[in-house]
């Protein structure tokens, strides 16, 4: 039976592994995904250092990471800088746990087992997409909205404590002129993209009937903090520089501060949670294997082994992702 | 392969759970960090914040954990720890050494460089 399935068909072509021949003592399979996971964790350094070159590059006007993931579901309006983020870590750390126990209930040939714990780690991948998305969502979203100035800076609102204040409680709305152009209303074959609620027009005749707001802009200063401006010059940097009003984050705009902050927070964990939802899928596959029984039959579980390396590097490149966009 | 599992994975559950303490109390202890951080952390060494070089250390500590208990490259051969672990660790050291200098320099010019990108 078991040389039925570890024939691959290509025997006296390439290497299809075997039980004889066995570099470095791992199996054909095991060694190849080690050394896929190797050229995959070179991909994320890579795109990792990428976005510490642009940080680094930006390091005086850098968004403050606190201020942007400080959402955690059913407290709203609370301030909860990483109690989220943290919770998706535990989640992911978890199930990186219950795989490694279906590895090992897989050593020991116990079918039940391993269906049980496989299934807890399918359960896992799941729960921290569906964080991820509400993670993606409150970015896409924003909160506060900012005015973007002609230079691509971001300009915040702020009251005189510092607390933030959002552009619609300050914008004073005016009998809208300007409709959205879309195919159906002009040239069919050019359209623009949603206008904003508010003109720039607006949120300056609010911001100058608000004495007690004054304008945050991206700059940080010796403390890290952002630079307040005074109420004066507030009025002058947004007379002379708003062009437009941003709220939330796409691959263009970014109520935060830096446009790069967005690409690569989409870039970076857009690619990781592709690996999750990857990672979740194969594990699907293997669960079904391992129920129908075909490991028992081969008498081994490697395949629960190997998909288990692809998931805890997954759990591992999230360690990283963690630190270099939360933490530092 | 399942031939040597007999040989050392007879207490391997109770080591899982020794690993998955260790990283959540790793985990906590990074949280509870950037959630308050300490004034007396914030201090400039080696061209970083103490606070962000205990970050660093810790998520290395943490990568170090999985990779050789949850993953168990302890397990595997001399040769195929190195050929994945050294790789890897050169080639992400120069990568990173070779972009954040980068990004440091153009961050200078754009500052002292007479360059107007904020008009």
């Amino acid at each position: 039976m078991s040389t039925t399935v570890l024939n691959t068909g290509t025997e006296g072509n390439v290497w299809g592994g075997g039980e004889g021949v066995q570099p470095l003592k791992a199996s054909y399979g095991k060694m190849m995904m080690w050394f896929f996971i190797l050229s995959d964790a070179l991909t994320f350094s890579g795109f990792l250092a990428a976005y510490g070159f642009s940080r680094f590059k930006f390091i005086d006007s850098w968004p403050i990471a606190d201020e942007v993931f400080n959402h955690f579901p059913f407290l709203h309006g609370v301030d909860a800088p990483m109690y989220y983020v943290a919770l998706m870590t535990f989640i992911l750390i978890f199930s990186s746990v219950t795989m490694v126990l279906a590895v090992d209930a897989g050593h020991h040939m116990k079918k039940g087992k391993v269906v049980t714990y496989m299934a807890l780690t399918i359960l896992g991948g799941f729960i921290f997409l569906g964080s991820q998305a509400w993670e993606w969502k409150n970015f896409i979203k924003g909160e506060y909205g900012a005015i973007e100035t002609k230079g691509r800076q971001i300009l915040q609102f702020v009251d005189k404590d510092g607390h933030r204040v959002k552009v619609a409680d300050l914008a004073i709305p005016q009998p809208q002129v300007r409709e959205r152009h879309e195919r159906k209303n002009g040239l069919w074959f050019v359209k623009e993209a949603a206008l904003p609620e508010f003109t720039v027009e607006e949120v300056i005749k609010g911001f100058k009937a608000n004495p007690n707001v004054l304008v945050r802009t991206q700059i940080l200063d010796e403390n890290g903090d952002k630079t307040i401006l005074s109420r004066t010059a507030s009025i002058a940097k947004l007379e002379k520089d708003a062009a437009l009003v941003v709220n939330g984050a796409n691959l263009i705009r970014n109520e935060y501060g830096s446009p790069l902050f967005a690409d690569f927070f989409f870039f970076i964990t857009g690619f990781h949670g592709f690996h999750v939802f990857t990672g979740v899928l194969i594990n699907i596959i293997i669960f079904f294997n391992v129920l129908l029984g075909t490991y028992e039959k081969r008498g081994h579980y490697e395949m629960v082994e190997k998909v288990g390396l692809y998931w805890h590097f997954v759990d591992l490149v999230w360690v990283f992702v963690f630190t270099f966009f939360y933490l530092v | 392969m399942g031939h040597d599992a007999a040989a050392h994975h007879e207490s391997g559950t109770k080591r899982i759970w020794n690993v998955f303490w260790l990283l959540s109390a790793v985990t906590i202890v990074e949280v509870v960090f950037g959630i308050f951080k300490p004034e007396a952390l914030e201090t400039v060494v080696l061209g970083m914040k103490i606070l962000n070089w205990i970050f660093i250390i810790l998520t290395l500590y943490k990568a170090y954990l999985i990779t050789w208990a949850f993953m168990h490259m302890e397990g595997e051969t001399k040769g195929l720890r190195r050929s994945v672990v050294w790789t890897g660790i050169f080639l992400v050291s120069y990568l990173i050494f070779i972009l954040l200098t980068e990004g440091g320099y153009v961050y200078e010019v754009f500052k002292n460089g007479y360059k107007a990108w904020d008009f």
